[in-house]
């Protein structure tokens, strides 16, 4: 039964491993480099919190 | 992630806005990706310092190392409540100390957590072997499907990734509690031998030195519960969730600590103790009970799973948000359009802890692991000092101000000094040849990767000039 088991875990880390790379590929060839690297350190920090006591 | 929260991320993708990690993260969470790092620190670890130093000495250095951890909690909670930005500790250093000292801290932070994944995923695999006990039967499949799975939950979104932490870390954690209240606790003596297996005889059989050197593995107990910082560009509200998360969590690692320690010690002689991988699932094998030897032996494999889980969530924020500030590629810092994580990043540190995972000795994986934190401990103990000094109290808001300052930063100086003396009896070499490498690569980042970093753009907290400046 354990090595059915190892099996299937393997068929499944397999899959996901594969999922993630595809959705690697099709997020970075639909979306440009500047918008997926957009993010900003302290964005929301410099809207909500402005740090006067 | 919610349907609704995907639809509107991906519609400000395409808008051209700024794609941001999400904030959907409550106190709840932060708790979770704390006692998550850690719990399973109990249920493997902490019990070697026996070995180092008997019974008495892992309890001894169980309140010592407590104290050091309360310490970092306390300071953790003020300075990430105050600086709220992914990458935790990194983003604290570059604010507060400058940029070598945040990159040397990013890299504890990756090297910390990666090599707490790698043995998260071998002790569940281990565990799995030693239940299954099937000839020929050697289990690498379950380390493959450890990381795999949970970087593929990471991948997907923090608020899933979290609120799975949450179920099977609270699981991990009532085992604890349920086996420590089936021993009849209050009755020494029907189930539990303590007067009988620790004695004035062999309470410290090496002495005071032997509780020194303990003090490397009781690191075990709590290791891990300064990840909560990561959370900080995820949470709805900085300046609550996390000093809530963090200080319940250490409270709840002080209890757990204190519960793992009382049973353990007095249900299996300090000889056996100090050397057994799995000294709560053996205390629930000594009670007789098949009720409680499987649900130890589920709540290891949880907690090394929840361990794992938050691992790869810090280790990937922390190393995302060198490639933000330009220290490392900017590749690094793209954020998944839709689930709103640093998917690259998990990406990227996937293939090396499976390589680490399938090719380190779990030893070495530790001793990284526990090297780079204590690095990181010492850093925290200055850091503090220099914040509270660049700016007083009453200069900018903090969401938590930790009481009895300096005092937990001398506490904490102190007890990482005895920590890596303590390290040095047992891994001097490793150590050095550790300090080596950071030596390296700051070399290398102060003379060459740094001439890529805009320097104006790095410092993104709104606060005053720092006092003498």
């Amino acid at each position: 039964m354990w090595f059915t088991i190892s099996y299937i875990a393997w068929a499944i880390s397999a899959a996901l491993a594969l999922w993630m790379l595809y959705d690697w590929f099709k997020t970075d060839t639909t979306y440009s480099e500047d918008q997926l690297t957009s993010s900003r350190e302290g964005e929301i920090e410099a809207v909500s919190e402005k740090h006067k006591v | 992630m919610s349907q609704a929260a995907q639809a509107t991320a991906t519609q400000a993708a395409g808008n051209g806005q700024r794609i941001s990690l999400l904030r959907v993260l409550g106190p709840a969470h932060v708790w979770a990706l704390g006692v998550g790092i850690v719990l399973v620190g109990e249920y493997t670890g902490w019990n070697f310092a026996a070995d180092k130093g008997g019974a008495l000495a892992a309890l001894i250095t169980c309140w010592f190392v407590g104290i050091l951890y309360t310490s970092v909690a306390m300071i953790d909670s003020e300075v990430t409540s105050t600086v709220a930005a992914a990458g935790g500790q990194y983003a604290q250093a570059k604010h507060i100390v400058g940029p070598l000292m945040a990159f040397n801290v990013a890299l504890f932070l990756v090297f910390a957590y990666t090599m707490l994944e790698v043995s998260d995923a071998i002790l569940a695999r281990d565990t799995i072997v030693a239940f299954a006990a099937t000839e020929g039967f050697h289990g690498d499949s379950f380390i493959a499907l450890v990381i795999v799975v949970l970087a593929w939950l990471n991948y997907r979104g923090v608020l899933m990734t979290l609120n799975v932490n949450f179920i099977i870390t609270a699981i991990a954690y009532v085992a604890i509690v349920v086996l420590f209240f089936s021993v009849q606790p209050w009755s020494q003596g029907v189930v539990l031998k303590l007067n009988e297996l620790v004695t004035p005889q062999n309470a410290l059989p090496y002495g005071w030195i032997g509780v020194i050197a303990a003090f490397q593995f009781a690191i075990w107990y709590y290791l891990g519960i300064e990840g909560t910082t990561q959370a900080a560009e995820e949470v709805r509200s900085p300046s609550r969730a996390l000093p809530y998360g963090t200080m319940a969590g250490i409270i709840t690692l002080l209890i757990a600590a204190a519960l793992t320690w009382y049973v353990c010690a007095s249900l299996l002689p300090w000889e056996y103790l100090g050397i057994t991988v799995y000294p709560l699932w053996d205390a629930a094998k000594m009670t007789g009970s098949p009720f409680l030897e499987f649900l130890l032996f589920v709540g290891t494999i949880l907690a090394a799973v929840a361990s794992a889980n938050g691992c790869i969530n810090d280790a990937a924020r922390a190393w995302f948000s060198l490639g933000r500030d330009r220290y490392l590629p900017t590749w690094f810092s793209a954020v998944h359009p839709k689930y709103r994580t640093p998917y690259r990043s998990i990406l990227f540190l996937l293939p090396i802890a499976l390589a680490f995972a399938f090719i380190a000795d779990i030893n070495q994986a530790i001793t990284f692991s526990i090297l780079s934190g204590v690095l990181q401990y010492t850093f925290m103990s200055i850091n503090i000092v220099m914040f509270r000094n660049k700016w007083p109290l009453g200069t900018i808001r903090r969401g938590y101000t930790h009481p009895f300052h300096p005092i937990p930063a001398i506490c904490l100086f102190l007890l990482c000094a005895i920590t890596f003396f303590a390290i040095f009896l047992g891994y001097g070499s490793q150590l050095i040849a550790m300090v080596i490498f950071y030596v390296i690569v700051s070399i290398w980042f102060h003379f060459y990767r740094y001439r890529y970093v805009r320097r104006g753009d790095q410092f993104t907290m709104p606060w005053p000039k720092p006092k003498g400046y």
